[in-house]
């Protein structure tokens, strides 16, 4: 009992550290103070500033495109491979395996600057295109090895009763697998736009001109200081992933599998 | 028959990876033979003179901060993350959903944003100094521009990305073995070294990759928390790109720091034992 509420502290004082920052930033949305230093009273001006600036909504909208294409299209890849890599056995499927890892082994400077170099070589110029194709580049690793994790240890036997009976295997798939594979895909899909929206890196090597997502814009914005103006638009941002994952929750809670005890 | 559907359902992403990843290290690697023209182009002639001009001791202090930072913010993530993860898993219950939820919520914003949050605490005349340190100590304290700032902001940054695997890793356990473990008179500490423990490796060992490659080359942290004296590899190949536009500087560097990444991964797994985990 003691023991456990050891850890119940712990963990409180782990998600204190992981919201605090966040929660005093947001509260210095509404502060006065042009510095962001100390509390000076209560202002919305900062955000009267920000519905004005256009830079910033062609950015969000700029960081929603890429996201959603690039979740989409590396869930579907991932998902298909992290089946192929499970159910089956084929020639080179450990070097394929082995692949998959390489987003994660290799450092994300590397990979901007590589793509650069590579988009350059290749006349492909920087656009909101080429930022959505190395998106998808590092995503479909993520939900590929979520996925597998879901898939690992997994009994097919139900897939194979499914076949016996009679089912063919877009069926068996869309019937059987789907259902009891969803959560993992699903959080592999949350993972994949959590890094999407969230990247900088690569995007700062891949983009063109026009095409900076909002991580892009506000960093050109901190470098130049400090401003409750960045507070302000990532306090917006957060409002609205608050609500998102309400409704996930919503969601997702009638969909948890029962586990056998 | 089932080959040919493996084959298709793995193509797809295999064809992706190796054309925007494995044929853009390529062509990167070419590059860095190369040197560059006085008008920024990509020269002709082949040279090694990129890799010797990387090798030069004065950039050893850099890879060697970087790998420091990088191990200092592992080691951070899994002390914070694995009793989170552990908490979340067994002690979730029918909360667990949400307990995921919360820790991934702050990570919905940007990781630029969250580390402009600890540059706007940790500055001069910010909240910490302010309620902290002027009161006790007279005067305010420069936190910014220090190994310890740039490490809280990674360990900060990559936090969420430590624990979930090892909470996924966790929640794969099978509970009777616990159970059995207890009614063979395991205690409960030798119960979680025995069998806990073991069986979360696979997350273990993914928490520290995703935490250590990408707190390795990264550049933003340092770049915000960071100042002259905490320079490190990403900083250095990014500014070879995009300010001096030396492009086959950056790339030998580039490729350094991943031949260099990818032996200290090799012996990590052969070390911990677990190339068959992934594989």
């Amino acid at each position: 009992m003691k023991r456990s509420f050891v850890l119940l502290v712990y963990t409180a004082l782990v998600y204190l550290f992981l919201y605090a920052p966040v929660l005093v930033m947001a509260l210095y949305s509404f502060n006065q103070d042009p510095r962001n230093a100390v509390w000076k009273g209560f202002t919305l001006q900062w955000y009267a500033k920000l519905m004005q600036d256009t830079e910033i909504q062609r950015a969000l909208l700029n960081s929603l495109q890429v996201g959603l294409i690039a979740t989409l299209a590396a869930t579907v890849l991932g998902t298909m491979a992290a089946l192929a890599l499970t159910r089956y056995r084929f020639r080179m499927q450990a070097a394929l395996s082995g692949l998959v890892f390489l987003p994660m082994v290799v450092p994300e400077v590397v990979m901007g600057t590589s793509l650069l170099a590579f988009l350059a070589a290749i006349g492909w110029k920087l656009s909101l295109s080429t930022i959505i194709v190395a998106h998808i580049a590092f995503c479909v690793s993520y939900v590929t090895i979520t996925v597998r994790a879901r898939l690992a240890g997994m009994d097919f036997r139900l897939e194979e009763a499914a076949a016996d009976l009679g089912a063919g295997p877009w069926d068996t798939f869309r019937l059987v697998t789907l259902p009891r594979i969803l959560p993992g895909v699903i959080s592999g899909a949350l993972l994949c736009l959590t890094i999407s929206i969230d990247d900088f890196v690569v995007t700062f090597f891949t983009q063109g001109i026009g095409s900076g997502t909002l991580p892009i814009r506000i960093y050109s914005m901190v470098k130049t200081g400090i401003t409750p103006e960045i507070n302000a638009v990532s306090t917006l941002m957060l409002l609205t992933t608050f609500s998102l994952m309400l409704i996930y929750g919503r969601l997702g809670s009638g969909q948890e599998p029962s586990r056998a005890r | 028959m089932k080959q040919r559907t493996a084959w298709l359902l793995v193509l797809p992403m295999v064809g992706w990876l190796v054309f925007f990843y494995l044929l853009p290290l390529g062509a990167v690697a070419l590059q860095s033979f190369h040197l560059v023209t006085p008008d920024y182009e990509i020269g002709k002639e082949l040279t090694l003179e990129n890799y010797r001009r990387a090798m030069n001791p004065d950039y050893y202090p850099v890879l060697l901060r970087s790998a420091s930072y990088a191990a200092a913010t592992t080691l951070a993530c899994l002390v914070l993350g694995y009793p989170l993860a552990y908490f979340i898993a067994l002690h979730g219950g029918r909360h667990k959903s949400l307990f995921l939820l919360l820790l991934m919520l702050p990570f919905w914003t940007s990781y630029l944003v969250r580390t402009y949050c600890w540059m706007t605490l940790l500055q001069t005349e910010g909240l910490i100094n302010t309620v902290l340190f002027e009161p006790w100590l007279g005067r305010p304290l420069d936190m910014l521009a220090t190994d310890g700032s740039v490490i809280l902001g990674l360990t900060y940054g990559f936090l969420p990305f430590a624990t979930l695997p090892i909470s996924v890793a966790l929640e794969r356990i099978d509970r009777s073995l616990l159970e059995a473990s207890a009614d063979l008179g395991g205690s409960p500490l030798s119960t979680f070294l025995k069998v806990v423990l073991p069986l979360s490796r696979p997350g273990v060992i993914a928490a520290t990759l995703l935490t250590f490659v990408p707190a390795m080359g990264d550049f933003v942290t340092p770049e915000l928390l960071g100042g002259p004296s905490t320079i490190t590899i990403g900083q250095a190949i990014q500014e070879q790109y995009l300010q001096l536009f030396d492009w086959p500087f950056g790339a030998a560097l580039a490729l350094l720091l991943m031949v260099l990444m990818l032996i200290g991964i090799a012996l990590y797994l052969r070390l911990s034992g677990s190339e068959r985990v992934l594989a």
